[in-house]
């Protein structure tokens, strides 16, 4: 990924993906998808770039995208480690383990490593409540995290 | 006088036959299937506590608040998304709802400031009387956490706090207020149909965000204020209830700005207005509005607005205030001394289609009556006196056929030469709600205007013609429709004379007539205009809507018999969704041309020749009428220069802006002797005037407008005129001091003279007006409650009349000097010469006229975006700034007409529609050229303006 785009770029690259998407029905989250996939983020010039292909306002396609915390609004690291919050997880340690990733990443959540190599973000939830406290490293879940499994985690995404 | 109030249901109604009886706290009530318990429950006089639900908007059910029981059903289900069923026991308050009401209602208030005393909307806040109806009397929760109510938490920052918007000039959002109902998001996607709102975020994290989390000013927002009104709480505020505070009584008027003619209810405080709110019952706009209306009436109040009456010898002097009683004596003894001196022809007079159908009618009384001619025009001579013509030839009236509900029921809407969002955005908005249901649209326009595409509405077909060929177009349009045989045979064989359509289908068949052959001078495709025509003709109702990219042309009435040629054919007149509409341009436009403004017609458009219909009047008026047509506005121009007119009364018109050729009118307007202006303001005509008489509001004065629709509307008086005089009293001030003896103490009085004389006014009274609301004409003994739709059953004129449509080509043609050709249109926030709209906040959106231009034409001519280009015609030059833009087609420019400083008319040329002489504004041969500033006629005009206005004793005036 190419972090370094100037602006207007995102539009125009933009345009040869909705094309290809716009004849689906429903089509806008499968295109938000194409577009993080390609960007790492959904760039604000690209809103009104959907809007017009898909005849929408702009508002309506903002608060699409601003509804899907997936959806995001800046480039995140190179790899984003998410820790569930939800309730199973709470009950089996999620706080302590929450706070041990901040600690051995020296970030809050929404926020990226200084190296850009790690996002942390919270979420609610994986599913995984039978294997709880559960976290993901990009597309893989893991179940039963505990400091030492998280520390593996993390050595791995900074590699 | 109180506050008129008027009742939210909470859903909208439900159209369906079927009905439903339920109970609702014990009391049967019976109401239209697929209504909902809550509206139900209103209509059995049960308010059920609600925030998220107005009857504006569809049933959104996020509130929580106006839960119900349902006897024999589980939990508490959402009243305003449960529909009625048949014997239903419903239950609105019990103690497990007003537990649930009163926990929601802890919820809300825990993030909302407690400042209701000094809030803007104390008084006028739902969120404020349902905490009194659900007995809130403690916030558990406290006010602590997390909220978006403070800017600062113990100090840190409170991200979550949002400034408040303050970016429109009309209306302040401010989210510390919202409670995220999502109405003014409902609001402005089902009602204005703009979708500029959306919820960012979601949970706590919810805020209403106009456009991407921009200002409401920067967004895609059109300011209608639809939100506004759907505002539960003081989030989304007038700035000038904010200023003023809550008004204590109101009183329903007519807008008066566009032909759509929306009812407000001007709300008052005092003699002070507070603000325009949309009327529901408004029977044209059912509610809504657009930021003209709404907002856009500081006119009233502007430093510019004249208030006293003025005299001058000499229109290079400067102007002398003088008493009214003053004014009216020098008026009388000029124009006696002019008819004294050049014949009673010399003198004549305009009315307008700004002004009540009362004073219109008093002033075409006082020139056939008191001037004892019939030189009386309006300026609908330069809109839609070809509508007028053509109608009348064709299907016996002048006017449209339909009512603006009608819309609800077309399935293909053609637009032919109209710019409903932006001239009639109210019109526009209930035609974009119709295509969003389902409704074919096909455009008829040089340019693309924003009907052709916008969110959530897709014109099946553009045909974006090249401007002066209307009739080829539509002429080929029928020769798709009767080569292919989908006319409708029926009804023309029981509606219309066989033989005059078997004579026309001859000729449109003729093969020169194909969109084959028309394609190569029309530019539009060929497939465009079958596919057009096939959907037209086979689509369900189809309704036609035009404007003056129609009329004003050389060939406009021509254009006018072609609309309503293809009507007949295909069986599209005289029930509910069809029709024939012109868009009037004017808020009285319709009203002025009935009232007998024109030179050969007297009120109810009959011929002044006509014996018997003079007998009426001379009857009632007690004087002899001249039986010969008078001078129409461009003759007395003419006769002017010639030197045989020599005054003129001109009443609510700016000629020298509207009327085509400035160069000529002004050479007219010089050499008369007594030019007499009564207006607000001193406008461009008035740089020429001799008498100045100060004009009033329309929020100043009782009286009728009639719309597009046909329907005549009241007027009412909510202020004291500043000018000290409603203008039908100055007209009869006027009248009196030329010795008529005019006694009208009331405009009632006017209207009961009107309906004694004129046939299809004479079921028509204030006392009627004021049980009914509204009445379209005509309204009668044969039609009591007036008539909403015309030619039900038959035309007026007995059989509709199809006439052949000969393409003439205009003479004005582009040529290697001016090888562009212009046309002309309006924008959303201004009004036609803007002498109202500029003088208010509306120059925000748009404070000069632009010079739309197509990148092809532009790059050819070195011009950029923002350029100062030269506009030049054969009659004359003007420079503007250039707006680079596709809308436009290659060889195609476009502007707007609102500001004096660019006098676009200076460009047009005399050419006019050949029945009528409305002026050919929409096609002129240009070249447009890259320019350093003003033109010299722009100078010497701008210092002719300053030197004419100034009033002796007062520093000169700013414009």
């Amino acid at each position: 990924m190419n972090l370094h785009v100037t602006s207007g770029v995102y539009a125009e690259r933009s345009r040869s993906i909705i094309r290809e998407l716009k004849h689906l029905e429903g089509p806008m989250l499968p295109i938000l998808h194409a577009l993080q996939e390609e960007f790492g983020f959904i760039p604000d010039e690209v809103k009104p770039v959907i809007a017009h292909e898909l005849n929408l306002s702009r508002a309506e396609v903002h608060g699409v995208v601003t509804f899907y915390h997936d959806f995001r609004q800046a480039p995140a690291g190179r790899h984003v480690l998410k820790l569930c919050r939800a309730e199973a997880c709470q009950a089996m340690g999620g706080d302590d383990l929450a706070d041990a990733a901040r600690r051995l990443l020296g970030i809050d959540f929404h926020q990226t490593t200084l190296d850009g190599a790690v996002t942390l973000e919270p979420v609610y939830c994986l599913g995984l409540c039978a294997c709880a406290p559960a976290a993901m490293l990009d597309e893989d879940v893991h179940g039963r995290v505990d400091e030492h499994c998280l520390g593996e985690l993390v050595a791995e995404a900074r590699r | 006088m109180t506050l008129i109030q008027e009742k939210d249901f909470g859903t909208p109604a439900s159209a369906s036959e079927a009905q439903v009886t339920l109970t609702i706290d014990g009391r049967q009530v019976t109401v239209p299937e697929g209504t909902s318990i809550m509206r139900a429950s209103m209509e059995a006089g049960v308010q059920v506590p609600k925030l998220c639900a107005t009857d504006m908007v569809d049933a959104f059910g996020s509130c929580r608040l106006c839960l119900v029981e349902v006897e024999g059903r589980n939990g508490t289900p959402a009243s305003c998304t449960t529909p009625v069923a048949p014997g239903l026991v419903v239950h609105t308050q019990t103690e497990r709802l007003k537990q649930i009401r009163r926990g929601v209602m802890e919820l809300y208030i825990s993030d909302h400031p407690l400042d209701c005393l000094t809030c803007a909307a104390n008084g006028d806040c739902e969120l404020q009387d349902m905490a009194g109806a659900v007995g809130l009397r403690d916030v558990r929760y406290g006010y602590d956490g997390d909220n978006h109510v403070r800017a600062r938490n113990d100090g840190e920052i409170n991200a979550k706090w949002m400034p408040k918007d303050e970016s429109n000039p009309y209306f302040a959002y401010d989210p510390s207020k919202c409670i995220v109902c999502s109405r003014c998001v409902r609001a402005c996607e089902e009602v204005q149909g703009t979708f500029a709102l959306t919820i960012e975020g979601r949970g706590f994290d919810s805020r209403v965000s106009p456009g991407m989390h921009e200002h409401f000013l920067e967004s895609e927002c059109v300011s209608c204020g639809a939100c506004v009104q759907a505002c539960p709480t003081a989030t989304l505020t007038e700035k000038s209830v904010i200023a003023i505070g809550q008004p204590e009584h109101s009183a329903v008027t007519t807008c008066a700005y566009c032909g759509v003619g929306c009812s407000f209810k001007a709300e008052m405080r005092g003699e002070e207005l507070v603000r325009m709110v949309p009327y529901k019952d408004g029977q044209a706009n059912r509610g809504h509005s657009c930021v003209k209306g709404r907002f856009a009436y500081g006119y009233a109040n502007h430093k510019d607005r004249i208030l006293n009456p003025m005299i001058r010898e000499k229109i290079t002097d400067p102007w002398r205030e003088v008493t009214w009683e003053e004014a009216f004596a020098h008026v009388a003894s000029e124009f006696k001394r002019l008819q004294y001196q050049y014949g009673r022809d010399s003198i004549g007079g305009i009315t307008s289609s700004r002004c009540t159908n009362e004073e219109t009618f008093l002033v075409q009384k006082l020139i056939r009556a008191g001037f004892g001619n019939n030189n009386v025009d309006t300026c609908a001579r330069v809109c839609h006196s070809p509508t007028g013509y053509g109608l009348g030839q064709a299907f016996g009236t002048s006017a449209g056929t339909q009512n603006f509900d009608s819309v609800e029921h077309s399935d293909v809407v053609v637009v032919i030469g109209a710019n409903p969002t932006d001239g009639h955005p109210v019109f526009g908005s209930r035609l974009k709600k119709r295509l969003r249901q389902g409704a074919k649209l096909i455009v008829i326009d040089p340019r693309r205007i924003d009907l052709v595409r916008t969110p959530h509405v897709e014109a099946a077909y553009h045909l974006p013609l090249k401007p002066g060929t209307n009739v080829a177009v539509l002429t080929a349009l029928a020769h798709v429709i009767v080569t292919e045989g989908i006319f409708d045979e029926a009804f023309i064989r029981e509606r219309c004379d066989w033989s005059e359509f078997q004579d026309w289908a001859a000729f449109v068949a003729e093969p020169q007539h194909s969109p084959e052959e028309t394609e190569t001078f029309t530019g539009v495709p060929a497939d465009l205009v079958r596919g057009a025509a096939r959907l037209y003709a086979k689509g369900g109702n189809g309704a036609i809507y035009y404007g003056l990219g129609v009329t004003e042309h050389s060939q406009g009435s021509t254009t006018v018999m072609a609309i309503a040629n293809l009507a007949m054919a295909t069986g599209n007149i005289g029930r509910p969704g069809v029709g024939v509409n012109p868009l009037r341009g004017q808020n009285n436009v319709q009203g002025s041309c009935d009232m007998g403004s024109f030179p050969h017609e007297l009120p109810g458009y009959r011929h002044i020749s006509d014996d018997a219909t003079r007998d009426t009047f001379e009857k009632m008026w007690g004087v002899t009428l001249n039986n010969e047509p008078g001078l129409r506005i461009p003759n007395m121009l003419d006769a002017a220069v010639e030197g045989t007119f020599k005054g003129i009364y001109i009443q609510g018109e700016d000629i020298l802006q509207s009327d085509p050729d400035t160069k000529h009118v002004s050479a007219g307007l010089a050499a008369m002797e007594c030019v007499v202006v009564h207006d607000l303001f001193l406008n461009e005509t008035a740089n020429y005037a001799h008498v100045f008489l100060p004009g009033s509001t329309f929020l100043e004065k009782d009286g009728t407008f009639t719309n597009a629709e046909r329907r005549i509307n009241r007027v009412r008086k909510v202020m004291s005129p500043k000018n000290g005089y409603a203008d039908w009293e100055v007209t009869q001030k006027l009248a009196q001091a030329m010795g008529l003896n005019w006694t009208y103490t009331h405009p009632s009085q006017i209207m009961d003279e009107i309906a004694a004389t004129t046939p299809s006014f004479a079921g028509v009274s204030y006392a009627y007006l004021e049980e009914k609301g509204s009445v379209q004409w005509p309204c009668n003994e044969k039609f009591p409650d007036g008539s909403p739709i015309m030619h039900v059953g038959g035309f007026v004129r007995g059989k509709g009349k199809f006439i052949r449509t000969e393409y003439v080509a205009t003479d004005e043609r582009t040529g290697p000097r001016f090888p562009l050709l212009l046309t002309t249109g309006r924008i959303l926030s201004q009004y036609n010469v803007g002498a109202q709209t500029r003088r208010t906040d509306n120059v925000v959106w748009h404070d000069e006229d632009r010079l739309e231009i197509h990148p092809h034409d532009a790059e050819q001519r070195g011009i950029k975006d923002g350029d100062w280009v030269k506009l030049a015609s054969r009659s004359g030059d003007t420079t503007l700034r250039a707006l680079i833009t596709d809308r436009v087609a290659p060889g195609v420019v476009y502007t707007t007409f609102h500001h004096p400083d660019t006098q676009a008319n200076v460009i047009t040329t005399d050419f006019s529609d050949w029945a009528t002489n409305c002026p050919e504004y929409k096609v002129t041969a240009v070249q447009v050229s890259p320019s350093n500033g003003p033109t010299e006629w722009q100078q010497d005009y701008e210092e002719l303006a300053r030197r004419s206005r100034r009033i002796a004793g007062k520093m000169e005036a700013a414009e």
